[in-house]
């Protein structure tokens, strides 16, 4: 019921008097309805739930998790995984 | 096998099913209530070996010739869809369901039910795709009939199909072969003709490039299976319910399990995208124009390289295998390394958006 | 996808599941509390890589599924008028009443729609202005803005032939009202992320600080679930009783400003029945005196109703934590998704049809490590 996904702002207009904006997930677009986030620059990415953005991600916050996360300590060998690109690395890659 | 060995329903899903008394959108989906009316109603009613192997085309014998036949209904909502049709829908479908039974497709009936008041010019683009995916797939409609129902009483135009192919020699596909040990090959992306149908819905419109169904024939990409690894064990093409439907079936009938590598499902941007935004999985997602196939273990790089080597099998992935453990049952390997099992839906999964 | 797949990542999860099994070291009970959780955890198989010791218990959070019977019922009844059109979102209609479900009513000639943004019933009462639509709201507060817009664009555009059936219901008093009961054995929360997105999280540092519970506001993706888990572990083996955000790509300690203020224009909180749970206080929204003309229970009188609920579920201790789907005898046997005897079996994000979809509680799927030869 909370399903709420993350996708980038394309575009913004107005239409209806309400603000609106093309949405990109993956490779997909969709337009969402911005009024609770009338904020949002194009670039930024939002969460969207039922046809709302209902919050902008903060790109700062997520590295600063990712990060710590990182720092668990814990290395791949240690985990008996293969050695494999870090999600930061995969990012440039993608 | 007969058909009173384990069925779908007796393992994949040990719960009884509650009995309804009408006929549910559900009992057309290809998951369970799919599944109950095949085993409750139709196969006890004609109850007979070609019946009971319960492949995608059955194998007969007419005055000494084995011949393969299979017959498909289509009802699609649009007619007219990203990359493809109904039309083009009504022969692939088919002609597919002979060639994952390593039979050449050779002939074709198309039945039409149109509804009074459809356009003639729309019915005539219909036809028009009929005749070229039945070029392109090498068959020809040699018999066909023609209906009128009262408007409202259908939805346009619904198509019949019924395919006669030839056995290729020296080949048996049947998942009857399958066996543990065997790698479960899927020839490309998943998922694409149900999305595809998904984004022309009222109010969910989505668009993006790589968004169309993925309708074509299979018959030579077989052949160049076949060609490379004559000892494949089974091919099914993955329609309604997607490959879940597949291999979920596959496990209960042949009492088999099934290990999915959740990271190694080969899915489109777009496909995934919509997946995502809709709550759905994309294993569930019908599919139009894919193969799954069981391989020896010996002979898997073979056949995916031969798979890799044609348009249609460029996307072709080892998606898992089938082991002793669990018969019966599906298990995912998921992409952190978890584990739950695969079944199928009662009904067709609704979007999950809300 | 970015700010999905990096939380999908296998070796993350991993890492996050040794500390876990490092951190512990004894029991505990923890509570996810939204039904997208629930969901997220059976599919990945996120509970299969915990400790033995760490339980992951299913909250109440599907508001599917506490919306009460009789409501359902009301909608039916709503829905079965000509001159109605009745829209909500997918798995709402799918919810059986008493007399079947909404969907189901289309056989019999109901006007019944799925829409996938409360917006678009708006447009469709725009285009259809001599039809009465009505939509079914229902949501958390993660759901209540789009809700709230859709009825204030009505007004705006001075629609009469719009309206809401409300089922809102709201989290921080679930939660409290779990806590209060007097056989309740849930240490910890996973707090719901996409409410606290709206909301913010202030409600839950009371909630934490009064019962002395550990609160992480989480996410949805497995990394973010494991994260959850592991900050709720480390604050009881702490003795703390803090909220902990993990989720702070997405939430912010007061929330959208824009959506709350909207949330208090149109709706009013008001008590309301929880299907399974029972009359929590403060629980949920009705529309507010100002948006008065859009409420459809106002709007259309269908008499009472009362529903009969099964006497053999067990919802209400599973959606408070104290028993699991697979300890319902009726599970998976005289209940399914198809015929559900109660709330947790109704929706997909229920804690009752999550394992039956993922052919849970009849038998386990192996522990990851015991691979059975498996693929990779
Ligand atoms: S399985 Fe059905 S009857 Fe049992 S608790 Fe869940 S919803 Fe209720």
């Amino acid at each position: 019921m909370c399903l709420g996904i993350p996708g980038e702002v394309m575009s913004r207009r107005t239409q209806d008097g309400l603000g609106f904006a093309t949405v990109r997930f993956g490779s997909i677009e969709r337009e969402v309805c911005l009024e609770c986030l009338p904020d949002v620059k194009v670039g930024d990415f939002v969460l969207v739930h039922v046809g709302f953005a209902i919050s902008r991600l903060d790109e700062e916050e997520a590295r600063r998790t990712l990060a710590a996360l990182a720092e668990l300590g814990l290395d791949r060998a240690e985990l008996g995984l293969d050695p494999a690109p870090s999600v930061a690395e995969k990012e440039d890659a993608a | 096998m007969s058909s009173d060995a384990p069925g779908l329903l007796g393992a994949a899903c040990p719960v009884p099913i509650t009995e309804t008394d009408q006929v549910l959108m559900g009992h057309g989906s290809g998951g369970k209530l799919s599944a109950q009316l095949v085993e409750t109603l139709l196969l006890p009613a004609f109850r007979n070996p070609a019946l009971a192997a319960l492949d995608d085309a059955a194998q007969v014998s007419v005055g000494g010739t084995t011949v393969a036949m299979t017959t498909d209904s289509f009802v699609v909502t649009p007619l007219f869809f990203p990359g493809g049709d109904i039309g083009e829908l009504a022969v692939n479908g088919t002609v597919n369901d002979l060639a994952v039974s390593g039979a050449r497709p050779l002939f074709l009936s198309l039945a039409l039910i149109l509804e009074e008041g459809f356009a003639l010019a729309e019915l005539r683009r219909v036809i028009e795709s009929i005749q070229r995916a039945a070029a392109e797939a090498g068959v020809q409609v040699v018999t066909g009939d023609t209906k009128v129902v009262n408007r409202g009483k259908g939805d346009k135009l619904f198509i019949n199909t019924t395919g006669i192919g030839q056995p290729i020699p020296g080949v048996s596909l049947s998942s009857a072969n399958v066996r543990p040990g065997d790698q479960i090959l899927v020839s490309g992306t998943i998922g694409d003709h149900g999305v595809a149908i998904l984004s022309t819905r009222e109010g969910l419109s989505f668009s993006g490039g790589e968004l169309r169904s993925d309708t074509a024939p299979l018959a030579t990409l077989v052949e160049a299976m076949l060609a490379a690894t004559p000892g494949i064990h089974a091919m099914r093409d993955p329609t309604r319910g997607g490959v879940a439907a597949t291999v979920v079936e596959i496990a209960a009938r042949q009492r088999l399990g099934i290990e999915i590598d959740e990271a190694a499902l080969p899915i489109n941007d777009a496909v995934r995208g919509a997946c995502e935004m809709l709550g759905l999985d994309p294993l569930l997602v019908a599919n139009e124009g894919k193969l799954v196939a069981f391989v020896p273990r010996a002979e898997c790089d073979r056949a995916l390289a031969a798979m890799r080597a044609h348009p249609l099998g460029r996307h072709a992935a080892r998606i898992g295998e089938v082991v002793a453990e669990h018969p019966g049952r599906v298990v995912m390997q998921t992409l952190i390394g978890g584990r739950r099992f695969v079944d199928l839906p009662f009904a067709e999964p609704l979007p999950r958006i809300c | 996808m970015r700010h999905l797949d990096e939380y999908r990542d296998r070796a993350l999860a991993q890492a996050l599941a040794e500390q876990i099994r490092r951190t512990v070291t004894r029991p505990w009970v923890l509570m996810e509390v939204c039904g997208g959780q629930t969901h997220s955890i059976v599919r990945y198989g996120i509970d299969r890589l915990l400790p033995e010791g760490v339980a992951l218990v299913h909250g109440p959070g599907c508001p599917v599924c506490v919306t009460p019977l009789e409501l359902i019922d009301r909608a039916h009844a709503i829905a079965s008028r000509p001159e109605v059109i009745f829209t909500s979102f997918g798995d709402m209609l799918r919810v059986p009443g008493t007399r079947g479900d909404l969907l189901g009513l289309k056989a019999s000639g109901a006007d019944v729609r799925i829409v996938y943004s409360p917006l678009d019933a708006v447009k469709l009462a725009r285009a259809h202005p001599e039809r009465k639509v009505v939509f079914f709201a229902v949501g958390f507060e993660t759901t209540a803005p789009a809700n709230a817009m859709a009825v204030k664009l009505a007004k705006q555009q001075g629609l009469t032939n719009f309206s809401l059936l409300v089922s809102h219901v709201l989290v921080p008093p679930s939660i409290a009202s779990i806590l209060q009961s007097a056989n309740n054995r849930v240490q910890g929360f996973l707090g719901p992320g996409h409410v606290c997105a709206v909301v913010g999280f202030r409600e839950y540092e009371a909630l934490a600080a009064r019962y002395q519970v550990p609160i992480a506001i989480t996410g949805f993706e497995p990394v973010d679930l494991l994260h959850g888990v592991l900050a709720v572990v480390k604050m009881l083996e702490a003795g703390r009783a803090e909220v902990e955000n993990v989720y702070a790509r997405v939430v912010s300690r007061d929330g959208n400003r824009s959506a709350r203020a909207l949330l208090s224009e149109v709706f009013d909180v008001v008590d309301r029945q929880w299907r399974g749970v029972g009359h929590i206080p403060k629980s949920g929204y009705r529309l507010s005196y100002e948006y008065r003309a859009f409420d459809a229970e106002r709007l259309f009188e269908v008499g009472d109703i009362a529903a009969e609920e099964s006497k053999d579920c067990i919802s209400g201790q599973i959606l408070r934590g104290l028993k699991r789907p697979v300890d319902c005898p009726m599970f998976g046997k005289g209940c399914t998704p198809q015929r559900p005897l109660g709330a947790t079996m109704v929706s997909s994000e229920g804690a009752c049809a999550a394992y039956f979809q993922y052919g849970r509680g009849l038998e386990e799927p192996p522990r990851p490590g015991r691979e059975a030869g498996g693929a990779r």
